[in-house]
């Protein structure tokens, strides 16, 4: 059985929370002080995920060379540096736009790579 | 092979100093410099003071030509257009047993012939600086002292020479000489050999090795440490002179000053060391400086320095600062023990290499064409604003402030870099504007100075250097 | 001359500005112009790429340019004006502001009030004295931050950053996600100075040491940085010297604190508040001059960009009103005093002399402590009254006073262990 001591990130406490339990199946959850922090434990021991960030190379553009970019859900962590070069390898044209899709569906994980930033 | 009438091998205050005054003869002159701008070693970390000799050691070279080089500096630095100011020093007598040592100290004064030198009461001193330690019994007022801008010293003397015809090679270091006949006829540096008629060694920290290539090394330099600290210009305790300690037999002791641009200067520590390399500021060295300067001035604001910084006095052993030429070596000059008043020094120093070269044969005719008046960058924030406006019509650069500390504009940048002796790195665009000097230390306009600097010089940002090669700012792209 | 007349200047164009502008411009300002000397409006969030910011106010999560862009989209289809790519010289106490700018020069706006937002700068290696040489490579970790997000410059390959602030932990995870090695986290104090969940994931996801109680004791390299010594730090937070450890590495970043930019507040001879370094305001971030306004990190530091927004629309407001002719005149003033465990108080003045009204004085407790009581009282009578579960100096707390309470010349905030 796996045992994994996860800090909550909900709120400033950061409980420490003990999950222990076997790839989806959860024994016990331990050390939590609310039920957001129980359920970001369990989130967090099965799957955990992230908002990756980062920029992208844009040429023709007023405003710099990059673009500020962002997954538009949470990704696999273990995908992230994956996902990093994937966007490494953009090279995009101004204008970009805000909320524009730059890749799609990237890593076949539902999850876009959008514009957060305005390149004119 | 390049040629040349004199090689300066040096782009210090000293050897700068040297190259102006021979551009006054007609001769051709050549300053070599390991460094890739002037001024980048001794003269660019001291105490910035302009000294009058007072407490010199009396007949010494040293004493001479400091207080025969104090009074030229009123002309000079307008000539030269280098911010310098009379501010005047005080050495107050905290306890009974300094107070014992003044009459001593004012003799002295007088046998370097540093006349006005006055006895001060503690009332007066507490007048003139109310941020003195209260407990002063009297002290010594010694006029003349005063402060200046040591990088732009250094670089005015550079561009007025090269105005003048002097050439400057500059990240070329030195690697031998050839003698023959007991002559040096060429000069060996990583930039290539140059054949010359005479040559002056001014290399400061490194002029025992510069010795050594032609057997001349009669003295070993042994760099002697100096740690200092640079206060905000608002930080709470100022003082309005140079408020100097009773000096010891190894030093003149840890001083508190304005610098010429309002920020106040505490230091230095005296530290012997072996190591020509050795440029840390440290811990206990930095503790000292607070402790000894809280016993003059007890209100010092050590908290609000914005940085500290180390420079190494090329002190000579053994001691004395020495001009010397040889029998056996008729074309060659050697400077050696030019010290912690070397700055000050630079003037007569000048005069007196020049005067040195004649004796051993340089041809003593006037260069009638030579100008002595240099004008500096253009400063934005000295202008009014009427003056300001006319300057952003005629260049738009002018209009964008790149440095928020000291007003700093983008047209003023972009002058140093295309200027005679041209600055091509963070810390040289530093030194001639003081952009990145201020509070924040280029937090602000660093990344920008990095993206000016490659456009004016068309190269990739990972090229610029903060002032060496291998001193990258920027290890490559992101994307 | 250039001249431009206008019923609200705003000095700085990030999140501080932008609310103020856009709240001036709602509450009936006519001009309203925002002074910025960037090329774009957004300030320090157009280089904040990560997210985590606007969860209090949008209730969702958002980046740094996407939080700025809501503003900046509303600002300007509200009709706020900018003169972007242009610095402020000069402001004076009638609400005149001297910029310089490439196109118009020398330009005199004529405003009928000033908010100052200009926001703050990063402390730097000089101001906390790391003894050592001076190579390249040593950034403040925001500098950084710019270079690396906005400029495509990568500022080093092997990292050490001094101080867990949040800026710190951030460039940590971005440097790592580029490619760089990042060796550890240094932390004088015994608790992390951001955010925990910073720590989470920016450090322990990616398996970055934190070492708290540890400093930076000296930088070695005379060119680039080459690496720096590392030493845990006794309780008198003086570095153990036998303690000290080689980190190689070609950058030191730092995240030690931030000051607001308060140069042309003290030129104008506004009244400074020695603790945050900011100029001492009103519930209406008035400051000591009547047309000058103040709000966001010059005023003091916050921690979160959504507080931010909320102080700066009072801000703007109350600059707008001013600009009118409508701001309550002063009566009496009420001056705000920090009394146990309590560093600051900001505003630190209420002015009375319109209607009764609820004011939020914020606040930094001295030290960490668990369950308090938090109390304001004015003239020897309790104005008001909460608890928290636990206080920390890395966040800001908050209690409101009602200023028809306040009978004395002084109100005192105090926080005090429970039971």
């Amino acid at each position: 059985m796996e045992e994994k001591l996860i800090t909550c990130t909900v709120c400033p406490m950061g409980c420490r929370i003990t999950v222990k339990g076997e790839g989806e199946k959860i024994v016990s959850v331990e050390g939590y002080t609310c039920p957001r922090g129980e359920q970001y434990a369990r989130n967090e021991f099965v799957h955990p995920v992230r908002i990756l960030t980062s920029t992208a190379l844009v040429e023709g553009s007023a405003s710099g060379p990059l673009v500020a970019v962002r997954s538009d859900k949470p990704l696999p962590k273990e995908l992230l540096f994956d996902c990093m070069k994937e966007i490494h390898a953009l090279h995009l044209t101004a204008p970009v736009h805000r909320k524009d899709v730059l890749i799609e569906n990237i890593l076949n994980t539902g999850v876009n790579i959008v514009a957060t930033g305005e390149a004119l | 092979m390049q040629k040349t009438d004199v090689v300066v091998i040096g782009a210090g205050a000293v050897g700068c100093a040297i190259a102006r005054e021979l551009t006054k003869y007609q001769v051709q002159v050549l300053v070599v410099d390991k460094k890739e701008d002037v001024g980048g070693d001794a003269s660019k970390s001291n105490s910035a003071i302009i000294h009058t000799g007072y407490d010199a050691k009396p007949g010494t070279l040293e004493s001479e030509l400091v207080v025969a080089a104090n009074p030229m500096y009123d002309k000079l630095a307008k000539d030269l257009d280098v911010p310098f100011s009379r501010i005047g020093a005080i050495l107050p007598a905290i306890t009974e047993e300094q107070f014992e040592q003044l009459p001593a100290l004012k003799e002295k004064a007088f046998r370097n012939r540093v006349y006005d030198v006055e006895y001060l009461t503690g009332e007066e001193l507490l007048g003139m600086e109310p941020n003195l330690n209260p407990e002063v019994k009297a002290g010594l007022y010694i006029p003349r002292e005063s402060i200046i801008d040591p990088f732009l010293l250094t670089i005015a003397y550079a561009e007025n020479a090269q105005q003048n015809g002097a050439s400057f090679l500059l990240g070329a270091e030195v690697t031998g000489m050839t003698c023959e006949e007991g002559k040096v006829t060429v000069v060996k540096t990583t930039a290539g050999d140059i054949a010359c008629k005479w040559v002056v060694n001014a290399a400061g920290l490194h002029c025992d090795e510069i010795a050594a290539m032609v057997g001349k090394a009669d003295y070993t330099v042994n760099p002697r440490k100096g740690q200092f600290y640079i206060l905000d210009k608002n930080t709470s305790c100022k003082v309005q002179h140079i408020v100097l300690p009773i000096p010891t037999k190894q030093t003149k002791g840890k001083l508190m000053c304005p610098t010429i641009h309002g920020n106040m200067l505490v230091g230095p520590t005296a530290e012997d060391l072996t190591d020509k390399e050795e440029k840390s500021t440290t811990a206990e060295g930095l503790a000292s400086v607070a402790a000894d300067v809280k016993r003059l001035v007890p209100n010092v604001n050590l908290r609000d320095s914005i940085t500290q910084y180390c420079g190494l006095r090329a002190n000579r052993n053994p001691e004395g600062l020495h001009v010397d030429t040889y029998d056996d070596l008729k074309n060659y000059v050697n400077l050696s023990g030019v010290r912690s008043t070397g700055l000050t020094a630079s003037a007569s120093l000048g005069k007196y290499v020049a005067q040195t070269l004649l004796s051993i044969g340089m041809p003593c005719a006037f260069n009638p064409h030579f100008n002595p008046i240099r004008k500096g960058i253009v400063r934005f924030h000295e202008l009014t604003r009427a003056q300001q406006d006319e300057l952003i019509a005629q260049n738009p650069l002018y209009g964008r402030v790149i440095c928020r500390c000291e007003t700093i504009t983008e047209g003023e940048i972009v002058d140093a870099i295309h200027r005679p002796i041209p600055a091509r790195s963070v810390d040289a665009i530093k030194r001639r504007l003081r952009a990145g000097m201020g509070r924040c230390q280029g937090g602000f306009c660093g990344p920008k100075v990095l993206e000016i600097l490659a456009r004016e010089l068309g190269v990739p940002t990972e090229t610029i250097n903060k002032n060496e090669p291998g001193s990258y700012m920027i290890a490559g792209k992101v994307r | 001359m250039y001249q431009i007349k206008c019923d609200v200047a705003v000095i700085g164009g990030g999140p501080a500005g932008l609310a103020a502008a856009d709240a001036a411009k709602q509450e009936g300002a006519e001009k309203v112009l925002i002074i910025e000397r960037d090329t774009a409006l957004g300030g320090i969030l157009q280089q904040c790429v990560h997210p985590g910011f606007g969860l209090t106010r949008f209730k969702e999560e958002l980046t740094g340019p996407e939080y700025a862009g809501r503003f900046m989209e509303k600002a300007l289809a509200d009709g706020v004006e900018t003169l972007l790519d242009t610095m402020v010289l000069e402001i004076m106490p009638d609400a005149t502001v001297i910029c310089t700018n490439a196109a118009h020069g020398i330009t005199e706006v004529k405003a009928k009030s000033v908010v100052l937002a200009m926001g703050c700068r990063e402390r730097t290696r000089g101001a906390i004295q790391i003894p050592g040489t001076r190579p390249a490579g040593v950034y403040t970790a925001g500098t950084a931050q710019r270079l690396v997000n906005r400029q495509n410059e990568m500022v080093g390959k092997k990292v050490v950053i001094l101080g867990s602030g949040d800026i710190g932990m951030i460039m940590a995870r971005r440097m790592t996600l580029e490619g760089a090695k990042v060796m550890a986290v240094v932390e004088m104090n015994d608790y992390l100075a951001g955010l925990t969940r910073n720590r989470v994931q920016c450090l322990e996801d990616f398996g970055i040491p934190l070492l708290l109680s540890h400093t930076v004791t000296r930088i070695v390299g005379n060119r680039r940085v080459e690496g720096v010594y590392v030493a845990q730090v006794g309780p008198d937070k003086k570095p153990i010297l036998e303690t000290e450890e080689f980190f190689e590495c070609d950058t030191l970043l730092l995240s030690v604190g931030l000051i607001p930019e308060n140069e042309l507040t003290r030129q104008a001879q506004v009244e400074m508040d020695p603790v945050t370094n900011g100029p001492k305001v009103n519930q209406y971030m008035q400051t000591s001059l009547p047309a000058v306004f103040a709000c966001g990190n010059v005023v003091h530091v916050n921690d979160l960009v959504d507080n931010v927004s909320g102080e700066s629309e009072t801000a703007g407001r109350a600059a707008a009103r001013y600009a009118l002719g409508k701001l309550p005149k002063t009566t009496r003033v009420v001056e705000c005093v920090p009394g146990n465990n309590v560093r600051y108080l900001c505003p630190q003045r209420i002015a009375l002399g319109g209607d009764a009204e609820d004011v939020t004085l914020y606040f930094r407790v001295l030290n960490p402590d668990g369950a308090v009581t938090m109390d304001a009282s004015c003239a020897n009578a309790q104005v008001a009254h909460r608890t928290a579960a636990r206080v920390s100096p890395g966040e800001m707390e908050h209690i409101q006073v009602n200023t028809g309470k306040l009978l004395g010349d002084a109100v005192t905030v105090s926080v005090e262990k429970r039971g």
